[in-house]
């Protein structure tokens, strides 16, 4: 092939600027219809988060940078690979979360979905989200009304691996003995979690 | 197990590619029409497909598709000549003798020329998304280029 001075072949290989808006209008719409999964990064008080959802609900919020391409990676091949960027999608989740870090909401309403959690995990995961807004438990409890009252350690691990922070409030189970616990997203933003809370009550 | 990529990063990483041979294939406008038909096609059709597979060539064969039934449709609707249709609703750009010139060439010979400059397809890749031997997809981009040389 001749070299790219050939001035026909410059133009033809002329960037598309144009080419990024249709592809934005494409995933929105596929959000809509078509595609299976779609994501956000949505910036918070807390730091950007990444937010996932399918018809069913939500199925991620993850603090980031978390490895973003991961997360997708993983989820295309246990879901599917019909994922699309769409932060139009994700407004019912988008709105709650922000109304909450306002502390204009006390409980989340746009639905989950829970189509992965199962076992004990899901159990786990149940008992934390009925944890009342501004309320501690302590892990031991948890694992009482996941069905096992000795399995606190494993009730930890269970919250560990929560795929819904904040909407699943697992900052709000500590030890028994007053000691704040564990965070996935760093002990810092269970405090602010837990700060946000004690000030809106 | 593998599989294909979440579909946003095929999109991301194809789309300017698509953009640019659709552009040169119906017009700006008719354009954006067929990027969307292209990629929804793509996405349905998309859990389905062999994660070996070449993602560009495969969306390009798709956006051919898409091109051929736009311009089939138009050719009904207008019997005039295709490239003077093209030519006429583009807007005048800095380039625009180049792709007034593309727009008079024949369909097949349009096509090679854009897959290869346009979306940076090889002939054998031409070949399949245009659906011809490769030879048959040298000969269309060999003449495809002659005639855009002599007319500029």
């Amino acid at each position: 092939m001749s070299p790219t001075t050939d001035p026909i072949e410059t133009a033809l290989r002329s960037p598309a600027s144009e080419a990024k808006s249709a592809a934005r209008r494409f995933a929105d719409r596929a959000a809509q219809r078509g595609a299976d999964l779609f994501y956000a990064q949505e910036a918070s008080p807390l730091g950007e988060l990444l937010l996932v959802a399918g018809r069913r609900g939500l199925i991620v919020l993850r603090y980031t940078p978390t490895d973003v391409d991961a997360t997708l990676v993983e989820l295309a091949e246990r879901r599917s690979p019909r994922i699309v960027e769409s932060p139009a999608a994700l407004d019912p989740w988008r709105r709650e979360l922000s109304e909450y870090f306002d502390g204009a909401r006390r409980r989340f309403e746009a639905p989950i979905d829970w189509q992965d959690l199962a076992g004990f995990r899901r159990r786990v995961l149940a008992a934390t989200a009925a944890i009342p807004y501004g309320e501690l438990e302590s892990y031991k409890t948890v694992a009482t009304k996941a069905g096992s009252p000795k399995a606190a350690r494993a009730a930890g691990n269970a919250l560990g691996s929560n795929p819904l922070a904040i909407v699943i409030p697992c900052h709000r189970v500590r030890h028994a003995s007053g000691g704040l616990g564990g965070y996935t997203g760093g002990l810092e933003r269970k405090r602010r979690l837990l700060a946000i809370e004690s000030d809106a009550g | 197990m593998a599989s294909v990529p979440p579909f946003q990063q095929t999109l991301e990483a194809h789309a300017d590619a698509v953009w640019r041979y659709l552009r040169g294939m119906v017009g700006g406008e008719a354009a954006e029409d067929c990027f969307q038909e292209t990629f929804l096609a793509a996405l349905r059709a998309y859990p389905r497909l062999d994660p070996d597979s070449n993602l560009r060539a495969w969306l390009l064969t798709i956006a051919h598709r898409k091109a051929i039934d736009h311009l089939r449709r138009r050719r009904r609707g207008q019997p005039e000549q295709l490239g003077d249709e093209i030519e006429a609703e583009r807007e005048p750009e800095s380039d625009g003798a180049i792709w007034g010139s593309v727009a008079m060439l024949p369909p097949r010979q349009r096509a090679a020329v854009l897959l290869r400059y346009g979306a940076d397809l090889r002939h054998r890749e031409i070949a399949v998304a245009i659906g011809c031997s490769e030879e048959a997809a040298r000969r269309s981009l060999h003449e495809g280029l002659k005639r855009l040389r002599e007319t500029l």
